[in-house]
């Protein structure tokens, strides 16, 4: 099928280009050019957005840090300031599928993909978007809580979040190949600790455990205000069930999930070795 | 809808065609130009068989829209040898190492591989497990493919 291709040069045009009949926003291409191939005829329409303010980063006022939604998981790689948030995406893909996905791509992905974005959430990002009318900052679970229905058609400008304080962000992929392999688990871990060295806000975000990233609230309750010992890494095992709604896919099933993942937050939190 | 012309440089000689709206880099290479070099494995960004470089960087072809290398340089394997028909030092070091079996990966492994040299004419062992690791190869089991690499590199510094 022809499709018609559409290139914006700013944000607010691409959102009513996106707002046409049939239209897609193409981030890195790594799903929707794949949906292509596959024979998806839901759409034929696509919109390339090539404002430069989606493949900046920045800081910015207060102390946050901006990353373009058209800003690839390479250049997160390449980036030294960025070379505590590497991990994450280094996770996706190998070495082209990097060159290609996109931060605004990502957070998009359908689990089992959607690495980067978990770990976005545990960095509690701001999604940056256009909707109908205007930019608006969105808190990122509201984003990912909402995305398919009501926010397919409104480009990413930015996502800006904060860096965590000295090491206290943690990142693990699970899965069943050591390189490239798709996820049985995402899991990413703020933990910051106050002058006596007791948990305050911790997040704990994990991706392909539900449709879409989440956040295991009941785990970072049950750390507030206290240090990371056996027994509260177990408290927060014991609150985070029920927390997590699995999905059975082709490389694991929700039982096999469930059964795993406490094994999983368990090492994260003790801060184990992969 | 009409076709778009797309102007581009495919190892190193320019080249204009008319494509689709939608079609892929890979479509465009293998259907309407003849260059076989790139195979369409998984048509999913997943096989990595299809690798080229665009502008120096590994790139999947099947997921890339050919009106997205409007200006820019596209290199698969078919432009590896020399002008005098000289094999690369990674095709060299490929069939030396016995690096090859079935082949279909093999063209998505040269070009992820020359990727690398490019940017780090010295790798590790380590550099090309992840250089390759967005490549299948169902026959090797990548230890002559990783080697093959190592030693096009050990003869890139003797030369």
């Amino acid at each position: 099928m022809t499709l018609r291709y559409l290139r914006y040069a700013d944000v607010a045009d691409a959102a009513s280009g996106a707002a046409r009949p049939g239209a897609r926003i193409l981030g890195g291409g790594t799903l929707l050019v794949r949906d292509i191939n596959m024979g998806d005829v839901s759409f034929d329409t696509l919109i390339r957005i090539e404002d430069p303010a989606t493949t900046a980063i920045d800081n910015v006022p207060g102390g946050a840090i901006s990353l373009g939604g058209g800003v690839t998981m390479a250049r997160v790689v390449s980036e030294p300031a960025l070379a505590w948030l590497a991990p994450a995406a280094l996770s996706v893909g190998g070495p082209a599928v990097r060159a290609m996905a996109t931060v605004a791509g990502n957070l998009h992905a359908p689990a089992p993909y959607g690495d980067f974005a978990t770990a976005l959430l545990a960095l509690d990002a701001k999604v940056v978007l256009h909707d109908e009318t205007a930019l608006i900052d969105l808190p990122i679970q509201d984003f990912l809580a909402h995305r398919r229905a009501l926010h397919a058609r409104h480009p990413i400008r930015a996502v800006r979040f904060h860096a965590p304080p000295g090491h206290s962000f943690r990142f693990r992929k699970v899965s069943r190949t050591r390189v490239k392999g798709l996820a049985v688990m995402t899991l990413a871990i703020v933990l910051p600790t106050d002058a006596d060295g007791l948990i305050r806000g911790a997040r704990i975000a994990c991706g392909a455990l539900a449709e879409t990233p989440v956040r295991i609230v009941g785990a970072e309750a049950a750390l507030e205000g206290r240090s990371l010992t056996p027994d509260s890494i177990e408290a927060a095992i014991a609150a985070s069930v029920g927390e997590i709604n699995p999905v059975d896919d082709a490389i694991a099933s929700a039982w096999y999930r469930r059964a795993v993942f406490p094994v999983h937050l368990r090492r994260m939190l003790a801060g184990d070795a992969a | 809808m009409s076709k778009v012309a797309v102007h581009f440089d495919l190892n190193g000689k320019a080249r204009s065609e008319f494509v689709d709206g939608g079609a892929t880099l890979l479509d465009l290479l293998r259907t309407r130009i003849g260059d076989m070099s790139p195979k369409a494995g998984c048509l999913q960004g997943s096989c990595g068989c299809c690798t080229v470089l665009i502008d120096g960087e590994p790139r999947l072809a099947c997921i890339t829209l050919a009106e997205d290398v409007q200006g820019r340089e596209v290199e698969t394997a078919r432009g590896l040898p020399d002008g005098a028909g000289r094999l690369h030092p990674l095709q060299q070091a490929f069939i030396d190492g016995f690096a090859t079996q079935c082949g279909f990966c093999t063209p998505g492994m040269l070009m992820a591989a020359k990727a690398l040299l490019n940017r780090k004419p010295n790798p590790t062992r380590a550099d090309v497990i992840d250089a390759i690791s967005g490549n299948f190869c169902r026959c090797t089991g990548y230890a002559p493919i990783i080697d093959a690499i190592l030693a096009a590199a050990e003869a890139g510094r003797a030369a």
